[in-house]
C-alpha cells in the first residue's frame, strides 16, 4: 500500500499553542475526503483529492497565518451508497469530522447532503454531477462546487449549437443520470435553435457501442451527444474512432468528460471531442504553478476539475471557519455564502443562496495529436462562458431555500 | 428495402456487429464448456483470466515492446501456464469433494486476480492499439467495417471450429471424452488422465486469455472487463448445454446475433435478453439446447 | 459428497446445551456491545447475520448453493423503502410487506431453478439475479443508480420513534433474534430432518416417498423470505435502498460469510457475517485490498478450512453448534 490515507495532522506544521477565541469543537477542524479510491472515478477523484485538500490547508494557513488546527482523513466509498452513508455517519457520530468534501457519484452525494443536514454538519461537494444538490435536494448544510449537470448541458449544448453544431443525435446511458443529461442538453439545444434528429438508449453499462454508433452515423447528425459517463464514455469514444465516425465529419460531444478520461483514451482516439470543464491546468500562470506542485505530490498525474474543486472549496471553507469563529456546519455554510471567493484556480466567484458556487466555464476541443506538445496538453479553448451564465439561474431553481 | 421498418442495409450492419460480439461469447463459452466437460468444474475465474490475457498483452507491449502478433501466441501460453499451476496445486485436491467447492475456489481466485489488478491499475482502463495492418475500415457499402473486427470474426470461427474438430473428431479428443465418462477405465488403458485433465484446464484458460488479447484493441483494457461478461457467458453455456462444445459455439454466435437484433428494435433490453432466453430454454428444455441430461 | 460440515461428527448426546450457551452468549453480546461499539455498525452486522443464516438454511442444511441470493436482499430493500417512504407505512408493516414480496420472488425463482441440480442450480440463480439487477437498474421506482434515499424509519406500531438509534437497535435486535430462532426451530424440526436427508442422498429420500422438489422449494422460499427480512431491516437502518444490494457481488459475499463462519452450523453465519462486515469497515480505506482479502479467505476456506470458524469449534467440542 503506497500511501497511508489515515489522518494527516497538518497541525504538526503549525503547532501554535491554543487557538484562543474560536469555538472550534474539540479544538480541531476535521475534514473528511470521501470518494472513490479504487474504482471508476479513482483517477478523477481518489487519492488526488486528498492531496488537493492537504495542499489547500497548507496554502491557506501559510497565506493567512491562521491559528486553526486542521486534520484531514480520507475514505473510499467504493461507489456504494451504503458504504458511503455508513462512513459519513460514523465520521460525524464518532470521529468528530466537521466537514465532508468531494464525494463523486451523485447518489452518494445526495445521501451525504441529507445526513450532513440532519446532523448539523457541512458537506461541500466537488465530485457529484447532479444539479439537484443545489436544486430540489438543496439544504442549508450543503454547498455544490466545481460543476453540475446543468452547467455541462448548457455549456456544451449551447456553445456547440452556437458554433454550428445544430443537429444532434444522442447516445444515452439508460439510467437516471443518462436520462437527466440527455433531457437537460436537449432542452438547451432546442432553445438555441438546434434540432435533435434521433436518440438511442444504450443499456447501462455497455462495453460495445458499435451498433449504436452505426445508428448515429446513419442519422447524419453533425453532433453525436454522449449522455453517459465513465467507462461508457471512454468506450463510445474509442469505438467511434474505430468506426471512422469522426473522420466522416461528425463530431462527438462528451457531456461528462474529464481530463484523466482523455488521458486514458489517448489523443488519437479523442481528438475533436468537445467538452466543458470549469478548470484546466494550462489556463494561466497560476493554474500551471499549482499543477506543478500537485503533480509532484500525486505521482505525476495532473489535476482534474474535481481535484481543483476540492482545493478551492477547502480554502474557502477554512476562510469561513476563521471568519465565523466556529466549525458548526450550518453557521459556516452561511458564512461561505456571505464571503466572496477568490482562489488561484477558479478566480473570483460567489456561493449563492441555493448553495451553488459560481465561476466561469470553458468549452474545450480536444487537440489533434500533432497539436499537442506533451502529455496532458490536450485541450484548446474554444470559448469562455462567463460565471453569471454558466450555471442555472436562481430564478429557475427549485431549491426551497431560494425565496421567490 | 425495409425490414420491420429498418432499412435492410442498417439491419445487416447490425447483424454483422452482433456477430463480432458473438465471437467473444463463443470463444469464452468454448473455454468454459471444455473445462466443464472434462473437469465438471465451473471456472468462475474465466472472466479474470480473460482480463489477464488483455493485461499481459498490454504490459508486454508497453514494458517489453512485444507486439500484438507475438502476444497472440505468447500470452495464452503464459496465462495457460498459470492455469496449469492452479489446477495442479489447488483444483486437483477438490475433485473428490462436492463440485461446488471448485466453483467457490475459482470465484475466490477471480476476486484475488481482479483485486490485485484494480489495486495496481485503478479502474479506468488502458488503451491498446490495434495492429497496423488492421487499422482502417472495409467499405462494405451498407456500413464501414473496421478491419480489425473482421479479423476477430475470422479468427474466432477458426479457433472454435478447430477446437471442436480436435475434441469431436480426433483420437486425442476421443481420449478426452472417454476420460470424462470413465476416468479410471481410461487410466487403466495407460492414458495419463490426471495430466490430460491438467492440460485441459490450462487449454481452457489459454482460450480465455486468447479472447482477452483479441479484445484488447476493441475494448478498454480494464481490471473489471471480465467481471460482467462472465455471467453472460455462464448463461450462454447453460442455454447451449453445459457439456456440449458445439452447443457453446453456436449459442455464443447466436446470442451475438440476437443481441444485435435487440439493439436495433429494443435497445434497452439488450443486456437482459440472454437471461430471458435462458429462462425460456430452462422451462422448455432444461438440459439446454444441445445438451444431454447429466 | 454434499457440502456440509466436512467429515461426519459423531454426537454422543442429543442435548442442546451447547447451543443454548452459544445462543446466550450471542444475545448477551448484542445486548451490551452498543455501549462500546458504534450501534449502526452492530445493526449492520445483525442484518447481514440474518441474511447469512437464511442463506445457510438453504446451503448448509439443504445442500443447495444459490448464487443469486442478492435478489432477495435487494428486492425486499426496495419494497420496504418504497412502502415506508412513498406509502408512509409503519416500519413493522413495511418489513412484513417486503418479506412477503421476497417470498413471492423466491417462489417464482425457485420453481425455475429447482428443475436442475448442483452447479446448474447455482448458475440459474445467478442468471436470474442478474436479470433482476438489470430490471431494477432501469425501472424508475428504484431510483436507479441513486437508489431510494431518505427512507423514513417511522414509528414502530405508531408509537416508538425509530429515528432514535436506541429504539431502532431494539427493533433490529428483535427481528434478528426472531429470524434466528425461526431457523433454529426449522433445523430441529421434522422438516429440517427431511431437508438434511435430501441433502445427503436425494435418491434415497425419493425412494422413501418424499416429494423432494416440494421440500426444496419450500426451503428456498423460507430462505428467500428471511433474506428479505434482513434486506428490509437494513434498508430502514441505513434509510437507503440501493443497487449494491442486488448486485451479484453481494451474492458472493453472503456465500463467503457462510463459508467462513461454518456451513451447516447455526451460529457460523453470524460469526462469518461479523468478521466480513468488520473487515470491510476497518479496511474501507484500502479499497481493492478488501476484494483481494475476501478472495484469499475464499481460497483458504475451500482448500484448508472447510468447516469454518464455528465448524472447527464444534468439531473440537464434538457437539453441533
Amino acid at each position: 500500500m503506497k500511501r497511508n490515507l489515515i489522518s494527516l495532522a497538518v497541525a504538526a506544521a503549525c503547532a501554535f499553542a491554543g487557538s484562543a477565541q474560536a469555538q472550534i469543537s474539540d479544538g480541531i477542524v476535521k475534514i473528511g475526503v470521501l470518494n472513490d479510491m479504487s474504482g471508476l472515478y479513482s483517477d478523477i477523484t481518489g487519492q488526488g483529492s486528498v492531496v488537493a485538500a492537504r495542499m489547500a490547508v497548507e496554502d491557506y494557513i501559510r497565506a493567512s497565518k491562521s491559528t486553526l488546527k486542521v486534520e484531514i482523513v480520507g475514505a473510499d466509498h467504493q461507489n456504494k451508497p451504503d458504504v458511503g452513508s455508513n462512513v459519513a455517519r460514523q465520521w460525524y457520530d464518532t470521529e468528530k469530522v466537521d466537514m465532508i468534501a468531494d464525494v463523486p457519484t451523485s447518489s452518494i452525494g445526495l445521501a451525504i447532503a441529507k445526513i450532513s443536514a440532519d446532523k448539523g454538519k457541512l458537506h461541500v461537494n466537488s465530485g457529484s454531477a447532479t444539479a439537484d444538490l443545489s436544486g430540489k435536494a438543496c439544504n442549508a448544510n450543503t454547498i455544490h462546487w466545481a460543476y453540475d449537470t446543468w452547467m455541462l448541458a448548457n455549456g456544451t449544448g449551447k456553445a456547440i449549437v452556437k458554433s454550428g453544431g445544430d443537429t444532434w443525435f444522442f447516445l444515452t446511458a439508460d439510467y437516471a443520470f443518462g436520462h437527466a443529461l440527455e433531457r437537460d442538453t436537449e432542452a438547451v439545444v432546442l432553445k438555441n435553435g438546434g434540432k435533435v434528429v434521433g436518440k438511442v438508449r444504450t443499456p447501462f453499462p455497455t462495453q460495445d457501442f458499435s451498433s449504436f454508433l452505426l445508428q448515429a452515423q446513419a442519422s447524419k447528425a453533425k453532433i453525436i451527444g454522449l449522455a453517459n459517463a465513465g467507462g461508457d464514455t471512454t468506450n463510445s469514444i474509442k469505438q467511434a474512432f474505430e468506426f471512422g465516425i469522426t473522420k466522416g465529419g461528425q463530431n462527438l460531444a462528451g457531456l461528462l468528460v474529464f481530463l484523466p478520461d482523455v488521458h486514458s483514451l489517448s489523443l488519437e482516439k479523442a481528438q475533436g471531442l468537445m467538452l466543458t470543464e470549469t478548470f484546466y491546468w494550462d489556463l494561466n500562470e497560476q493554474t500551471r504553478a499549482f499543477t506543478k506542485r500537485f503533480a509532484a505530490a500525486n505521482g505525476g498525474k495532473y489535476p482534474s476539475m474535481v481535484h481543483a474543486g476540492v482545493y478551492s472549496s477547502v480554502i474557502h471553507y477554512l476562510k469561513a471557519v476563521d471568519a465565523a469563529k466556529t466549525d458548526d456546519g450550518t453557521k459556516v455554510a452561511a458564512k461561505m455564502k456571505e464571503l466572496p471567493t477568490d482562489d488561484v484556480l477558479f478566480g473570483k466567484g460567489t456561493v449563492r443562496a441555493d448553495g451553488r458556487k459560481i465561476h466561469p466555464a470553458y468549452l474545450f476541443e480536444v487537440k489533434k495529436p500533432s497539436e499537442s506538445k506533451g502529455p496532458y496538453d490536450y485541450y484548446k479553448l474554444v470559448s469562455t462562458i462567463p460565471a453569471n451564465e454558466a450555471f442555472r439561474p436562481l430564478s429557475e431553481s427549485d431549491c426551497p431555500l431560494v425565496k421567490k | 428495402m425495409e425490414i420491420f421498418g429498418i432499412p435492410s442495409q442498417a439491419l445487416f450492419g447490425q447483424l454483422l456487429i452482433g456477430l463480432i460480439n458473438g465471437s467473444f461469447y463463443a470463444l469464452l463459452s468454448l473455454g468454459l464448456a471444455v473445462i466443464f466437460g472434462l473437469l465438471n468444474i465451473i471456472n468462475f475465474s474465466h472472466g479474470a483470466q480473460y482480463m489477464l490475457g488483455a493485461f499481459v498483452a498490454y504490459l508486454s507491449l508497453n514494458k517489453l515492446g512485444i507486439n500484438y502478433w507475438v502476444s497472440l501466441l505468447l500470452t495464452p501460453l503464459l496465462v495457460g501456464a498459470t492455469g496449469v499451476l492452479i489446477e495442479k496445486t489447488m483444483l486437483k485436491r477438490l475433485y473428490k469433494l462436492d463440485h461446488l467447492y471448485g466453483l467457490l475456489l475459482t470465484f475466490g481466485l477471480a476476486l484475488i486476480i481482479q483485486g490485485v489488478f484494480r489495486h495496481e491499475f485503478g479502474s479506468s482502463g488502458m488503451p491498446y492499439p490495434s495492429p497496423e495492418v488492421f487499422q482502417g475500415v472495409f467499405n462494405l457499402g451498407f456500413m464501414f467495417l473496421p478491419k480489425y473486427r473482421a479479423w476477430v470474426i475470422v479468427v474466432s470461427l477458426v479457433v472454435c471450429l478447430s477446437t471442436w474438430f480436435v475434441i469431436e473428431r480426433t483420437k486425442l479428443g476421443a481420449y478426452l471424452r472417454a476420460a470424462t465418462e470413465n476416468p479410471s477405465l481410461v487410466q487403466a488403458f495407460g492414458i495419463n488422465v490426471p495430466r490430460m485433465v491438467t492440460l485441459t484446464y490450462g487449454f481452457g484458460v489459454a482460450l480465455a486469455a486468447f479472447a482477452g488479447v483479441m479484445a484488447a484493441p476493441i475494448y478498454q483494457v480494464s481490471p473489471m472487463m471480465g467481471a460482467d461478461i462472465i455471467i453472460v457467458v455462464f448463461a450462454v453455456v447453460v442455454v447451449g448445454g453445459m457439456g456440449s462444445i458445439m452447443g457453446a459455439i453456436l449459442t455464443g454466435f447466436g446470442l451475438g446475433l440476437v443481441e444485435g437484433l435487440t439493439k436495433v428494435f429494443y435497445p434497452e433490453a439488450s443486456n437482459t435478453v440472454i437471461f430471458v432466453i435462458m429462462t425460456i430454454v430452462l422451462l422448455l428444455k432444461p438440459a439446454g439446447l444441445f445438451g444431454t441430461q447429466k | 459428497m454434499p457440502m456440509s460440515n466436512a467429515s461426519p461428527i459423531v454426537f454422543k448426546t442429543q442435548s442442546f446445551t451447547h447451543q443454548w450457551v452459544a445462543f446466550a452468549i450471542m444475545v448477551l453480546f448484542f445486548a451490551i456491545a452498543p455501549i462500546w461499539v458504534y450501534p449502526i455498525f452492530l445493526m449492520k452486522i445483525m442484518c447481514f447475520a440474518l441474511f447469512a443464516c437464511a442463506f445457510n438454511l438453504l446451503l448448509g442444511f439443504g445442500g443447495l448453493l444459490s448464487f443469486g441470493h442478492a435478489m432477495f436482499l435487494g428486492t425486499a430493500g426496495y419494497a420496504a423503502a418504497h412502502a415506508a417512504k412513498v406509502w408512509g407505512w409503519n416500519p413493522e408493516v413495511a418489513v412484513l410487506f417486503a418479506t412477503v414480496c421476497s417470498a413471492g420472488l423466491a417462489l417464482i425463482a425457485g420453481s425455475l431453478a429447482i428443475r436442475r441440480q448442483g452447479i446448474y442450480f447455482a448458475m440459474i440463480t445467478l442468471a436470474l439475479s442478474q436479470m433482476i439487477y438489470f430490471f431494477y437498474l432501469q425501472t424508475p421506482f428504484t431510483g436507479g443508480e441513486d437508489g431510494i434515499q431518505s427512507v423514513p424509519r417511522g414509528k414502530l406500531f405508531g408509537i416508538f420513534d425509530l429515528s432514535e438509534n436506541k429504539a431502532m437497535y431494539m427493533f433490529v435486535l428483535a427481528i434478528f433474534l426472531s429470524g434466528f430462532t425461526i431457523i433454529w426451530r426449522i433445523v430441529h424440526s421434522p422438516f429440517g430432518q427431511i431437508l438434511k436427508a435430501i441433502r445427503e442422498n436425494q435418491d434415497r429420500a425419493i425412494s422413501l416417498g418424499y416429494d423432494t422438489d416440494h421440500f426444496k422449494l419450500l426451503a428456498f422460499v423460507i430462505s428467500g423470505a428471511l433474506a428479505g427480512t434482513a434486506g428490509a431491516t437494513k434498508a430502514l437502518v441505513f434509510q437507503l435502498a440501493s443497487l449494491t444490494d442486488v448486485h451479484w457481488s453481494m451474492s458472493g459475499e453472503v456465500v463467503l460469510m457462510t463459508l467462513l463462519g461454518g456451513l451447516g452450523t447455526l451460529f457460523g453465519p453470524v460469526v462469518g457475517a461479523a468478521i466480513i462486515v468488520s473487515m470491510q469497515n476497518y479496511l474501507a480505506q484500502f479499497g481493492a485490498w478488501v476484494t483481494i482479502i475476501q478472495g484469499l479467505i475464499f481460497v483458504i476456506c475451500v482448500m484448508a478450512f472447510r468447516r469454518g470458524v464455528i465448524g472447527e469449534i464444534a468439531n473440537w467440542l464434538k457437539k453441533p453448534l
